[in-house]
This record gives structure tokens, sequence and C-alpha cells, in this order.
């Protein structure tokens, strides 16, 4: 298995958070992890993207010039990276935000109203994580079981409380793939 | 019959390489003497500078390191970081500590870097033959400056004491002069002073000497001693610019 | 569960610490400042000392006042910085302080960019500051090499009295890959006997660049450049992938070399028998390997993140034996695997044309 993502969004969106986790799920898993982002000047409100390689075989070329997956957050973000994604690949748009149909007919398309979604789960902030419980359930690149293990790790505990938070999310997500 | 007067064992047999008249030599001898007298001849480690007395590490008896032009604050911060056992002077001319090095001493005194820093002013660049240095006087003629330092083309000089007193950090600031044996003794006094003040990890104290410059004044040496009186001291006065505190300061 | 998941730029942090550094003076510039926080919050916790410096020139200035001392020392900076320190490392060298420095490189000249590049090659290898000189220049491919190379570069800085070099670059500072630091070996730190500081019982110790005399700086010159020459014999390191039968060798160096193996893989996948060597040591650069690595070899294909730089040290070995062409892209834009699959085609097929 080797599966490579963009996640793309405006900054402040989560998008490199919600690379890390995965990319954190992964490793606990005992896969071959690589997590790029891009950097600079982005702040709130800026692009900000990150590339993910999970394999189970030991990673090449970490960085993604033609992801499996596409995440688009943010309309430039989907206009950016639309035109990269692998033929046969996804794409899985913030429905919330981008309210343009996606141009290329030989991908796969998942519409994720993720902020809506993460406004009924009371924070808004969850957006992310809805999106990615969408990924875990329509490719099956880690279990959303990791997921929740790898916050764990990476929140400190006074950050625990949030995980159930988290694992409605992830789930809000999974629910909309069906 | 005692011995009265011979070498401090702070200084090597080497003998000094300054010309007749410069001043570095009795500075030179009162941080010896200053060594001896607080028996840290042990654990001294000198920190070499660029210009005459580039290479003063022949002739310290201590531990020594040899710093680019201007960074021996920073070398010495390093130094004095990795071993706070030691302690740590630098000894720069104006052309080092007031061009090439200005950066380096205003964040050393700003951290209040627990070193010495001993300062040679002597309003010229020896070494290299007499050009303007950041301290050469309004008026006054060297190599690069053949007209005589004029404030609107060269700019003005610096007087690095008030510079630092500026800021917050430094410990202990004194200016300093060696032209006469009354003056000697106070200069020692500030030497000692400073070091003392870094062996109670005191803080960052610099101590400015008014030297003088024969060869390249194109004076002679007597007349060199009065043009440090007549125009250096005007300019640069002498005194304490920030007092050390508690610091045990018999001579 | 040793492993953990980590940016390269902390690794190196942590590395630092694992190698026995308590030292560390810099100053920040993207894209490595991730070292200099990770130690400025590590260091406290280890009894270390991290010091934001006034400047890099001030930095390397106190890396080598720190390492007369004998301490393990470590600055790092990302190219417009290393410039700076340029002057600081050819004092280091002259007056032989060992210290490890780490340039996490972006797109130049003048202020550049911020992404990636390999565009200080020459600079790394070929002395870099005035004089006759050499830093020891490692190049790490992945995260944990990079952990794993702080331990070495110090051995080595240690080992030869010499300032040492990890070559990264903004890509390999900035991710995360899971590395170990358990399995990181720990090195025996040898007494420094030249070390400053508090002499009691022994004979001053001073160090100095300054040779006034010819004569004497001659030989000065000479005993470091047979110190290069003995580092050279010994301690080249490379890496081989798939070149045993290659007609095709691509030579890249860190994160590139990866980038070159999946190239190579699809190229292989076609039926072109290519393969990929990667220098770890860019000085000294492993020739000898090189000429045995392309033995089989009918062309050779050097890949960078520059304008060229590298090819010029792979011409130069291979002595005029094959024809090197040469790949870069430049500014902070990477070489993709496509692209370096189709320089590997075009010279298949010239080297089949020729037959």
């Amino acid at each position: 298995m080797l599966k490579q993502l963009i996640l793309a969004g405006f900054g402040g969106q989560g998008v490199l958070s919600m690379g890390q986790i995965l990319a954190q799920s992964g490793m606990v898993e005992g896969k071959e992890v690589t997590w790029i982002p891009s950097y600079g000047p982005e702040m709130r409100g800026g692009t900000a993207n990150c590339a993910v390689t999970v394999s189970t075989s030991p990673i090449n070329s970490p960085l993604v010039a033609e992801p499996d997956i596409l995440v688009a957050m943010s309309l430039p973000s989907l206009e950016k990276f639309e035109p990269t994604v692998k033929p046969g690949g996804w794409v899985f748009v913030n429905s919330s935000l981008i309210k343009v149909e996606v141009k290329r007919k030989d991908i796969k398309v998942c519409q994720v109203p993720a902020n809506e979604l993460a406004d009924e789960l009371g924070e808004v902030r969850t957006a992310n994580m809805v999106m990615l419980g969408a990924i875990l359930a329509t490719e099956q690149i880690v279990s959303t079981a990791t997921v929740l293990e790898a916050l764990k790790k990476v929140l400190p505990s006074s950050k625990h409380h949030l995980i159930s938070l988290n694992a409605q999310a992830l789930q809000a997500g999974a629910n909309v793939v069906g | 019959m005692g011995v009265v007067f011979e070498r401090p064992k702070a200084l090597t047999e080497e003998k000094f390489s300054y010309c007749p008249g410069c001043h570095h030599g009795i500075i030179h001898r009162l941080v010896a003497e200053v060594i001896d007298e607080l028996g840290i001849i042990d654990n001294t480690v000198c920190v070499s500078s660029v210009g005459c007395s580039v290479v003063n590490y022949q002739f310290f008896a201590t531990d020594a390191i040899q710093a680019a032009h201007g960074r021996a604050p920073a070398a010495a911060t390093g130094v004095k970081r990795a071993s706070p056992d030691s302690i740590v002077f630098t000894y720069q001319g104006d052309g080092d500590l007031a061009a090439m090095g200005t950066a380096e001493i205003i964040h050393a005194a700003a951290r209040n870097e627990n070193i010495t820093v001993v300062f040679v002013n002597n309003a010229i660049y020896g070494m290299t033959g007499g050009q303007m240095a950041p301290t050469t006087l309004k008026g006054q003629k060297t190599t690069t400056s053949p007209y005589g330092r004029d404030s609107k083309r060269e700019g003005n000089p610096i007087r690095v004491c008030e510079l630092l007193n500026s800021l917050d950090g430094p410990a202990y600031l004194e200016r300093v002069s060696v032209h006469d044996p009354k003056h000697v003794i106070r200069a020692k006094k500030a030497i000692k002073k400073a070091f003392q003040l870094q062996v109670k990890g005191g803080g960052f104290s610099l101590v400015e000497v008014l030297s003088a410059c024969p060869t390249n004044w194109h004076l002679s040496p007597l007349a060199a001693i009065e043009w440090v009186k007549q125009e250096l001291m005007a300019y640069y006065p002498l005194g304490v610019f920030r007092e050390a505190g508690e610091v045990d300061g018999e001579c | 569960m040793s492993k953990v998941l980590m940016k390269g730029n902390e690794a190196i942090g942590e590395a630092a610490i694992a190698a026995g550094c308590r030292y560390f003076f810099g100053y920040p510039i993207t894209p490595q400042s991730e070292l200099p926080e990770y130690l400025a919050r590590r260091f406290p916790e280890v009894g270390g000392v991290y010091l934001q410096a006034e400047s890099e020139v001030a930095a390397i200035n106190m890396v080598y006042g720190a390492a007369a001392t004998g301490a393990r020392v470590l600055t790092s900076s990302s190219s417009p910085g290393i410039s700076l320190k340029q002057e600081g490392i050819s004092y280091a060298a002259g007056s032989e302080l060992p210290c490890l420095i780490v340039n996490i490189m972006r797109g130049g000249p003048g202020l550049g960019g911020i992404q990636p590049a390999q565009s200080d090659y020459f600079q790394a290898t070929k002395g870099g500051g005035h004089g006759d000189y050499k830093v020891i220049v490692l190049a790490p491919a992945s995260v944990q090499e990079l952990a794993d190379m702080v331990g070495t570069g110090f051995d080595l800085a240690d080992k030869y009295r010499n300032p040492a070099m990890i070559l990264g670059d903004g890509f390999l500072g900035q991710m995360m890959e899971p590395v170990d630091f358990e399995g990181i070996k720990k090195s025996e730190i040898a007494e420094k006997t030249w070390a400053v500081g508090c002499k009691k019982g022994r004979e001053r110790n001073v160090h100095t660049s300054l040779y006034l005399d010819p004569e004497e700086l001659e030989k000065h010159n000479i005993k470091l450049a047979q110190k290069y020459e003995l580092i050279a014999e010994n301690e080249t390191m490379a890496q081989e992938y798939l070149t045993e039968d290659a007609e095709i060798v691509v030579v890249a160096y860190g994160l590139v070399a990866r980038i070159c193996k999946a190239a190579v893989e699809k190229a292989r996948a076609e039926g072109i028998r290519a393969g990929v060597f990667r220098p770890i040591t860019l000085w000294p650069f492993p020739q000898k390997v090189l000429r045995k690595a392309t033995a089989a070899a009918r062309g050779v294909l050097a890949v960078e993140m520059s304008m060229g730089q590298m090819v010029e040290d792979v011409r130069l070995y291979l002595e005029g034996r094959l024809p090197v062409r040469f790949y870069g892209r430049a500014g902070g834009m990477a070489p993709t695997t496509q692209a370096v699959y189709e320089e590997i085609k075009k010279i298949s097929l010239e080297c089949r044309g020729v037959e």
C-alpha cells in the first residue's frame, strides 16, 4: 500500500495538523510515513498545504507531485491542486466553502460539508477531523481507532478531553461517505 | 637584598613588539599585575583581537585564543559560557572594538556577559599604518583622512563608554589613561576592579584606556603624551560611567 | 515504540543532546528556525546553554570560543546566514577547533528565497571562506539520517579537530518522518588536552590561526593538507542503489537522491538498467566508490536542486571516462520523479543509438 495525499486549505484550517495526525497514525500502525509542509509566510488566511505519504514499504521521494488523494479545504487550494491529482484518484472537497464543481472527469469526488458538520458539533475547528473521517471511511489508510490513539500521544493530557470531540468529528465525516 | 621589582608571572619572557613610546606595554603590564595579584593565572583565558596587540597571546602567560577582527567579545562569550570558571578577558583596540566589532561589543554589554574588556583607544589604526579609526578626532589627520577628519565627510568619533552606558546591561564602565604615574595607578585600579567584578560573577566590565601612538601620530613619545592630555582627554573625558558596586578595590 | 514523528530540524536538536552537545549559538532564519527553537526549549532541561547571538557572525565566533574550551558545540543556519559564518569557520579550521555547523539550504544568490535548494555545494565543499582549508560535509537524506549524522559529525570534528557540516535542505529541515533516538550510537568523547580554561598543572594552551612568518604558515598549511588527505583516505561514505549492472548511474545527494531512486525504479520497470549513487560525504567526495559504481555504466546523470555544482566534481572524478549529463531545478523548485525518469530515458536512448 502506498498512498500519497495533498492536504490544502487556508492557514488556520488545520490542514497541517490533519496531515500530522495522519502521519502519526500511520507510524503507530508500523507503516512508513512522511509529512512535508509548504512553509513560509503563510499564517491565518494565507494558503497552507502539506504532502503526506503512508506506505507499507520504504518511501523514496516524500515529495508528492501526483497525489492519490487531494483534500481541498478552500477554493484556491482546489484550483491549485485539482490538475495534479492522479487519474482515478480522489478529491475531497470542503463543500461548506467550495461552491464550484470539480472540472475533471477522470477523478472521483467526495463532497464533505466539513465546516457545517463541525459547527453542529459546536467546534468549527474540528472541520479538519471531519474531513479526515471522510477520507478514512473511503480509503483504508489507517484505522480511526489508531487516529484516536495517535491523538492521545500528541495531545498534552490537559487536552485529552478533546479526544471524544475529535472522535465525533471523525464519525460525522465517515457518515457523509455512508 | 630582596627583589623589589620583577616581571609579573602573567607575562612571558617574550619581548614586546610595540613601538617606542607606545602605551600597550604599560597596559599589558597592568593587566598582568592584576592577574598575579588576584591569583587567577591558572584559569584566565586571554582573547586576543586584531590590531597591534594581535599577538598578545605571546606576552600573556595564560591560556589564550586569537579571535577574528572585532569578534573577541563573541569568542569570549563562547569561552565563558562553556567554561564559567574561567576568567575571560578581551584586549581590543579601537578599530577592532568600535568599528568592526560594534555589534559584538554592544550585545556582550547588553547581555551583561560576565567578561572583562580592556579597550585600548589611541584614535588611530596602528598595525595597518595610521589609517582613520572610529575614534579618530575631528580634524585629526590620518592616512585615510589626509585633510583631517571632517564630520560631514568621515562622520563623528564614537565615545564607547558613553555609548555602552546607554544600555541597562553593563556592570562597570570606566575610562582611564596611562600618560603619567598618577593615571597609571588609577588605570590599574580600574582594571583590577573589572577583573574582581568578573571573579565575583558581577557581569560585564569594560575599561577604556586612552593610549599614545607616537609612530602613527608622527609625534615624539613626549609630545604624544601631551597630545593625550590636551586632545584625547578633551574629547574622551576620564571617569567612571557605570559604577561596579560592591567590589573590594584596594590596589 | 521508540520511534517519534519529528521535523528534521527538531531531530537535529534532540540528536545533538544525545551526542553530548550542550552548547548552541545561533540566529533565527527560515527554514531552520525550528532547531534553535527546539534547543531553546530543551537545553535548559538538560543543563545546556542556548544563546541567541546578535548575528550569525557573532554566533560562529561564540562557537569558536566554546570549541576552544573543548565543548561539543553546535550552530545552525540557512544559506545567507552560512555565508556570514564563513569568517568564523575559516578561523576554526585554521585554529583546528572542532565544531558542528548545520546548513539547511535555501535558494540564492543573495537573499534568494526561503524554499529548499542545494546551491551551497561549492561553498560547503571547497572551503567556503578564505584560505586553504576543508570542512567535513555530511549530506543526509532522511530525518533519521539527519539525527544519526549529528553524532557522526561531532565525532569526525573531534577526531580530526576540524569543523564539520551537515548540509541539508529546506525539505529535510521541515519534513517529518519517524526517527529512533534509542538506536543512535553514543560516542566516546576523548579528553581534549588542548582545551583552554583551567590550566592547573599543565602548559598553557593557545589557539590561533595567525602565523606571521611565511615559513611557519606554509608548514601549518602543509600540516592541514596532510590532515585533509588522511580524512579523504579514511572517511568517505556513499550509498549505492542498483548500480552493479547499471548502464546509467544517477548521482545525487540528500533528499534529491530519494527522488532519483523513485525515478530509477520507474526506469527499471521499463527495462532500463539504471542505478543511484549517493555521496553521503560531500567532502571528502567518495570518488573511488563513484568510479567503481560506474564501472558498468555508459552514461551518468547528475541531479541537483541547483544550476549544477556537484556535477563538476562528478566530471572531475570520472576523469572524462563517461559522458556526464546534468539535470537541475533551482530557486526552491524540486526535480520530480517523472522529470528525472525522462532524463534517464533520454540518456538510455542515446546510449543505444551509439551501438
